[in-house]
């Protein structure tokens, strides 16, 4: 029988996966190894890091380093990793909860620091292995398990704080747009530096039905679908407006130093115009 | 300070504990260190921005205690020999990312800098929460200095303990010792005994990870050298897949507790003195140590037969030892500066051989040895 051309990427014996049917969460895995398959990226030397939920169980399945199981604290990981071993390839897989409720300060403090490794953000939008909970990432007005009457918050704009914080690749794609999602991932993985690429995708089971009315893969998609808008359309948009909606495309591709520790010896250290020199 | 560029510092020094710390930490090869800042402990991480780039090691100062901890488990299982220093406030963060470098048996070193709600105050409260602070069922080693010099080694003890047994170890340093300046001897570079984890000896294809007699601690390979392994907090198999059934929990976290409770003999270390023919034994760690030998030189000077008994290892509990003294003494007489904690697992262990009687102080402030010795006459009547 022949075997999936991404097959030898995956953990012997790791399969069925335990996503539900038509979780993007399993899409996002063949997205990345796609990309990875198509940059010839090196699996030994490939470190995939989850951390807790159902994105989380992404890199399970590679069959490359993983580390796996705590829940927010997968950029500490990668900074402990990517310090002591610069020659290794760190990829963080983190679901909304992971990246912008319990683990959003790390978030910052890498991007700041233009740590060298990629994060792809899964956004389901909802906490989806425990029960599809409201998350910081959930639209407003939506009904979730712990908001019944509908979400009162107002989401984070995720690329958008990664762009604050300094992350120098940042793109946002859905899982209803593939082929850009890929190219994307690609380019975060090329890149030197903080790259951050946040793909927007569906849970039927727990974001579906609760805050769609519908547990089908594909109409969730076609709800992300009706709500995605380009940055040039949401340039024309009032913020009230775009929470309700995913802007897509690539945010910033800049180049600046990447972080070897917070004290180095015999670092060049050629400083901005305009910089005052401390008394 | 002499040669920062050298990783040994061979010689007499006259030098703080928490510097003695850091000097410990790279003779025994530390090459990553992350903390947060946090009094008082900060000359270790101040002392370590100095130090580390100077031997080639990696300097973080994190965005705060979570991001220590786990940076530390990132950078061993890359193969660095990583330490973070932090005190009892901030120790509280570090526990999710203990009880993962339990689960996942991950070699790492943390300093603990007790200290008193908020003030610097010296204290001895956090003997229960480094033992039983991380979730899960686990054991803990954990090590009490009493010196500058025993800060030193014990650094080093941690370090080997850590690397050998696959599990984070703890320095329960105190205000008290880390904030002293005293002589510290740093022996020569080859006179300082190192341990290094066990890698694998075969091949990546035939390699079972999580493999290792029941008990014993699995090789260790480096991330990148092609083992590709998956490290999990979640139940996993010999393989390291996320497995869920009674046998591979039982069989993996048996094993992951077994491997300290079976080599007790090897990890835990006490100082036993005039016990032989002692009818009054003190029991102390860490500082306390230190009034506590005072008051019973100062106790046989009177005629009366006082011993001591100086737990160097504190977590697992010196329970043969313990029971000796129990045996061979006509009462035990706990001595602690907190509310009363540890008293409780000595009059546990030596309840069943002689009495216990506990002299505690809990106002952020080390006991005198004439109150120690005061508590020796009380007991004897």
């Amino acid at each position: 029988m022949k075997k999936h051309r991404l097959w030898k990427y995956l953990r012997d014996g790791s399969l069925p996966h335990f996503f539900c049917s038509g979780c993007g969460a399993a899409q996002i895995l063949n997205f990345f190894l796609t990309a990875a398959d198509q940059i010839s990226l090196d699996f030994d030397k490939l470190v995939g890091i989850g951390g807790v939920g159902c994105t989380a169980r992404i890199p399970v399945y590679m069959k490359a380093e993983v580390l796996h199981g705590v829940h927010g604290r997968t950029l500490p990981w990668a900074t402990g990793i990517k310090l002591h071993n610069p020659d290794l390839k760190v990829v963080i897989f983190a679901g909304d909860g992971d990246a912008a409720a319990i683990g959003g300060n790390h978030l910052i403090h890498a991007a700041r620091r233009n740590l060298d490794v990629t994060m792809i953000v899964a956004n389901n939008l909802t906490f989806g292995m425990t029960g599809g909970q409201m998350a910081p990432t959930t639209p407003p007005t939506v009904k979730t398990a712990t908001t019944p009457y509908g979400n009162q918050e107002t989401p984070f704009d995720l690329c958008k704080l990664a762009v604050t914080s300094g992350a120098t690749f940042v793109a946002r794609w859905t899982t209803q747009k593939p082929k850009r999602a890929i190219e994307s991932i690609k380019k975060g993985l090329l890149h030197k530096g903080f790259s951050f690429v946040e793909i927007v995708c569906q849970c039927p089971t727990n974001f579906g039905r609760k805050a769609l009315s519908t547990d089908d893969a594909i109409e969730c998609l076609e709800w992300i679908k009706e709500n995605s808008i380009t940055i040039r359309q949401a340039a024309e948009m009032s913020p009230e407006t775009l929470a309700y909606r995913f802007v897509l495309g690539e945010f910033v591709e800049a180049s600046r130093p990447v972080f070897t520790g917070s004290s180095v010896l015999n670092r060049s250290g050629s400083r901005e115009p305009g910089f005052v020199e401390p008394p | 300070m002499g040669d920062i560029q050298k990783r040994v510092l061979t010689g007499t020094h006259f030098m703080l504990g928490n510097h003695a710390v850091v000097e410990g930490a790279l003779a025994a090869g530390c090459n990553f260190f992350a903390g947060y800042p946090i009094t008082p402990a900060n000359e270790i991480s101040q002392h370590m921005g100095l130090r580390m780039p100077s031997v080639g090691g990696t300097f973080l100062q994190a965005e705060d205690e979570l991001c220590s901890i786990f940076a530390l488990s990132g950078a061993a299982l890359a193969g660095a020999k990583a330490m973070t220093a932090t005190a009892s406030a901030g120790f509280n963060y570090m526990q999710e990312g203990l009880g993962y470098a339990v689960a996942a048996e991950i070699p790492i070193v943390v300093v603990d800098v007790m200290r008193c709600r908020g003030e610097n105050y010296a204290t001895q409260s956090d003997v229960m929460q480094l033992r039983w602070g991380a979730s899960g069922d686990h054991e803990m080693i954990v090590l009490a200095p009493a010196s500058v010099q025993e800060l030193f080694d014990f650094t080093i003890r941690a370090f080997n303990l850590a690397e050998k047994y696959r599990t984070p170890v703890i320095v329960m340093s105190e205000t008290t010792i880390a904030l002293m300046r005293e002589k510290l001897v740093i022996p020569k570079p080859d006179e300082i005994e190192i341990f290094n984890r066990k890698k694998p000896d075969v091949p990546p294809d035939q390699f079972m990870p999580f493999r290792a007699e029941m008990n014993e601690v699995p090789p260790l390979p480096d991330f990148g050298e092609g083992y590709r392994i998956l490290h999990s907090l979640n139940p996993h198999d010999e393989m390291g897949w996320i497995a869920w059934n009674p046998q591979v929990f039982d069989t993996l976290y048996q094993r992951i507790t077994g491997k300290i409770t079976a080599n007790y003999d090897d990890i835990v270390r006490v100082d036993e003195y005039f016990l032989d023919d002692a009818e009054i034994a003190l029991v102390v760690y860490g500082s306390e140590s230190r009034p506590a030998r005072e008051a019973m030189q100062s106790a046989r000077r009177e005629g009366i037969k006082a011993g001591l008994l100086k737990l160097n290892t504190i977590w697992p509990v010196p329970e043969k030892q313990l029971a000796k003294v129990a045996r061979q003494a006509d009462r035990v007489l706990a001595v602690e500066m907190n509310i009363g904690k540890y008293a409780g697992e000595i009059e546990r262990v030596c309840c069943g051989g002689c009495p216990v009687s506990r002299i505690t102080k809990n106002s952020g402030q080390i006991h005198s040895s004439s109150e120690i010795y005061q508590a020796i006459r009380e007991s004897l009547n």
